[in-house]
Order: C-alpha cells, then sequence, then structure tokens
C-alpha cells in the first residue's frame, strides 16, 4: 500500500505492507535509528515517537495507520543538528546510563512538557510510567525532566 | 516480532464497515486503538486475515451527556477520558479507571470501546460498566441495538457482539443527586493487569440511605463480574460499617480468581474484600454520605 505522512516535518512517501509496523517504516525504510525497539511487546516505551503530538508506542501501531498523520521522532527535536533543552538537560543532569530507553523518555517527556510546563515530581513520574529505564533508578531522568521544565519556561527554545 | 499477513481496510463510514465485516465474515476483526489485538498479532495469538480499521470514521470520538445519558463514542481513547473535566466531575468511577488502564502511552490509542469489546477477563472498563449499569450500542448491517452491559460479556474474550456488528457507542445513565462512584485496583506495577480491582457506583437518597448500588469485579474470575448479592446488600440500607463489609464479604463470595503469578485465589479473593470495603467507602464519601 502506498502510504504518505509527515516525519519530523518532512513529507514521506512510502510502499509498505500493511503489517509493517510504524517503527520499522521509521528505522529500516526512512533510516530514522534513533527510535529504539526495546522489548517489542507494547511495554517498555523505547520505541515511544508522537502521533500528531501525543506520545505513542511505535511497535504497537501499523504505518498504515500513520497515512496522512504527523510523527515526529527524536531526531525532529533539534533539526539544526544541535541539541534541545531537553537533550542538554538529560546530559546536564546525567539522566541516562546506556541510553537505549532515552529517544522514548525524551519524546514522551518533550510531549509532556508541552502540555505541563511546570510539573510537580509525581506529575512527572507519572508521564513517565510508561517508559521502562533499567539502569537509572529514573531519579536522574525526573531532575532531568525538572532541569528542561525550568530552561523551557525562561524561554530555551 | 512480525504479525502474519492480512488485508487492510479502511472504510468511512460505519455503513461501509459493516458491509465489509458482513462480507468478510469471521476472517476479519476490527482496528480501533490496537493495544491489544497488535500484541496479540505480533505473537501470533490472532492472525486475521483481514483488518477493518475503524480510525478513519467520523463522529466516533465524541463523550458527551444528553437527555440522561453520558455517550462514549467508539474512538474516544482513554486519554480523552483521563482528560475530560465532564468525567472527572461527574462520574469519576471512570475517572479513576482510566488513570490505571496500562500505561499513559497505550492510553494515548487504546480506547475505551475495545477495553469492553475486547472482553478479556482482565481489563478494567467491564467492572466499571457493569457498575454504572451501562448499555452497549451496536451496529450491524440491519440496523442498531442495545445491548445492557449485564448480558453483554459471554465468556473469556467473548461478547453478545455478532462478527458483523460494530460497538459505535456506550451509553452510561447520567447519575442522580448524592451519586458517587470508585475505581480501586491492585496492581504489581504500572502497565500490569489487576490482581484484582473493584468498581463501585452508588446513590443515596435524601435521608442518606442507600438507593442503588452497582459493583464490579476485575480479573477474579473467567469473565467481569457483576456482585448482586453484594449489590442487594447495600440497598436501601444506611451504610454503616457493619452493611460495608458484609457487602464486602459477599463480592469475595461472588468471585472466582484462579491461582497465577500475581498470587493464589484464596489471597485474591481477600482482596476483593479489601477492595470493596475501600471502593464502597470512596463511593461513599464523593456521595457526600461519609462522615
Amino acid at each position: 500500500m502506498r502510504i504518505q505522512l509527515t516525519v519530523n516535518g518532512e513529507r514521506q512517501e512510502a510502499d509498505v505492507e500493511p503489517r509493517l509496523l510504524l517503527v520499522h517504516l521509521l528505522r529500516d525504510v526512512l533510516r530514522l535509528t534513533g527510535t529504539h525497539i526495546g522489548c517489542d511487546t507494547t511495554h517498555c516505551g523505547a520505541c515511544t515517537v508522537l502521533l500528531d503530538g501525543r506520545p505513542v508506542k511505535s511497535c504497537t501501531l501499523f504505518a498504515v495507520q500513520a497515512q496522512g498523520r504527523e510523527i515526529m521522532t527524536v531526531e525532529g527535536l533539534a533539526p539544526d543538528g544541535g541539541l534541545h533543552p531537553l537533550q542538554e538537560a538529560f546530559i546536564a543532569e546525567h539522566g541516562l546510563q546506556c541510553g537505549y530507553c532515552t529517544p522514548g523518555m525524551l519524546m514522551t517527556s518533550y510531549a509532556f512538557l508541552a502540555r505541563h510546563p511546570a510539573p510537580t515530581e509525581e506529575e512527572i513520574r507519572l508521564a513517565i510510567s510508561g517508559n521502562l529505564c533499567r539502569c537509572t533508578g529514573y531519579v536522574n531522568i525526573v531532575k532531568a525532566i525538572q532541569h528542561a521544565a525550568s530552561r523551557l519556561r525562561q524561554g530555551g527554545s | 516480532m512480525i504479525p502474519a499477513a492480512f488485508e487492510y481496510h479502511a472504510p468511512r463510514s460505519v455503513q461501509e464497515a459493516t458491509a465489509l465485516l458482513a462480507r468478510l465474515g469471521e476472517e476479519a476483526k476490527i482496528l480501533s486503538g490496537g493495544q491489544s489485538l497488535i500484541p496479540l498479532m505480533k505473537l501470533r495469538l490472532a492472525s486475521p486475515g483481514h483488518l477493518v480499521d475503524i480510525n478513519g470514521i467520523p463522529g466516533l470520538a465524541d463523550i458527551r451527556e444528553a437527555d440522561g445519558w453520558l455517550r462514549i463514542g467508539a474512538l474516544v481513547r482513554e486519554s480523552d477520558l483521563e482528560e475530560s473535566e465532564l468525567i472527572r466531575t461527574r462520574y469519576p468511577l471512570l475517572h479513576d479507571a482510566s488513570r490505571v488502564i496500562a500505561d499513559p502511552l497505550v492510553r494515548n490509542l487504546a480506547t475505551v470501546a475495545g477495553n469492553l469489546a475486547h472482553a478479556d477477563p482482565a481489563n478494567d472498563h467491564p467492572a466499571a460498566m457493569l457498575a454504572l449499569g451501562a448499555e452497549v450500542v451496536a451496529v450491524g448491517p440491519g440496523g442498531e441495538r442495545r445491548i445492557p452491559i449485564a448480558g453483554f460479556f459471554t465468556g473469556p474474550f467473548a461478547t453478545a457482539l455478532r462478527p458483523d456488528e460494530i460497538l459505535v457507542e456506550i451509553r452510561v445513565p447520567s447519575p442522580p443527586p448524592r451519586s458517587g462512584g470508585a475505581y480501586v485496583k491492585l496492581e504489581r506495577k504500572v502497565g500490569d493487569f489487576a490482581t484484582a480491582a473493584v468498581a463501585v457506583q452508588l446513590a443515596l437518597g435524601p435521608g442518606g440511605t442507600c438507593e442503588r448500588a452497582g459493583i464490579g469485579l476485575t480479573n477474579v474470575g473467567p469473565t467481569p463480574i457483576k456482585a448482586v448479592e453484594a449489590e442487594a446488600a447495600l440497598a436501601g440500607r444506611r451504610l454503616d460499617d457493619a452493611t460495608v463489609q458484609r457487602a464486602a464479604r459477599l463480592a469475595a463470595e461472588a468471585s472466582n480468581p484462579s491461582d497465577d503469578l500475581r498470587g493464589p485465589a484464596e489471597y485474591k479473593r481477600d482482596m476483593v474484600r479489601v477492595l470493596t470495603g475501600r471502593a464502597l467507602r470512596k463511593a461513599l464519601e464523593r456521595a457526600g454520605g461519609g462522615r
């Protein structure tokens, strides 16, 4: 099937089998390998991308369902090759160790902060409860999101 | 994991969708949120030959209250329910449930109607809808019919829906004054199915006696359970501690859990008792009848 969608602001077209999962379209067809496949069973959130602005698990959506929709992946956070304030905050607060969950964490927190610019710690923890991290114990991820929230409130892009 | 190949259909109206379902028969499955179906397909526990994607059908994504009914369209996502001011203020039982289903990412796609139509006894909305006395509106090639929720779940993963019917809407009777509800779920972690969970909806009379009680139980039997004896033990009474405890015991007796990794049956049955007590007290407080 021929599908058309927008990925990180660019119009894309692809000829796909209906059973192709969105994450495979992104990684294998469009070569956007920033989105990771973790558990592949709808648990871990490593494959999180934004579908029309809402974070979803791209391993649990067919590419054909993205027909006419807007997708944003981690590559879309800072299109000019720099880093987004969220990414800088993850570095500053050591919000990662192995980094496997990080693209998903970033996309979930990006969508979350857009709607909740001044969240409490509890709200942050609830918001990322669908994204699993096996290294950090989440403490520094929460700090990174708080750090980014305050920078974004002060007008960092 | 790659699902088996299937043919994809994206109808633009309910009529077009039911015509497709009628033509394709048992080979077809409806794709709405896909958060239960797609994992099953990836594990090859389901390999439908055709998917009928209803996400492009307009008019099915509304939450509205009119003429004594709350109407939840087939494409209302769990996150829509969670964020709805109407649900939070008027239907706290549904608000509670929407916050503990799966995880926030899954809730952005998963639909309330799919949670019912999938009929997994571990799903959360069946118990909530049993407590609320909801109805399901199904549309088939022959027209529309309403199915009371108490007769909807016919077995594990089985419902009263015919293969050519689509669940287009859930209708919940608007609560009378002095109503309150609560959903209390025991889960090992976010995203897990309930070890046990209990939904309660109460309506109190002007004197504070219970006029109507609905109690639904999650994941403690082969189907969602309506705890009718516990409900009857509350109706017409003041909800003092002894009455609440008696109803909680009756709800535990109505459950039929089995041993699994979440715990032995005896433990789960006792959790039904504990959770029923908690849900009743919370619902009572919300109904304005707490002391």
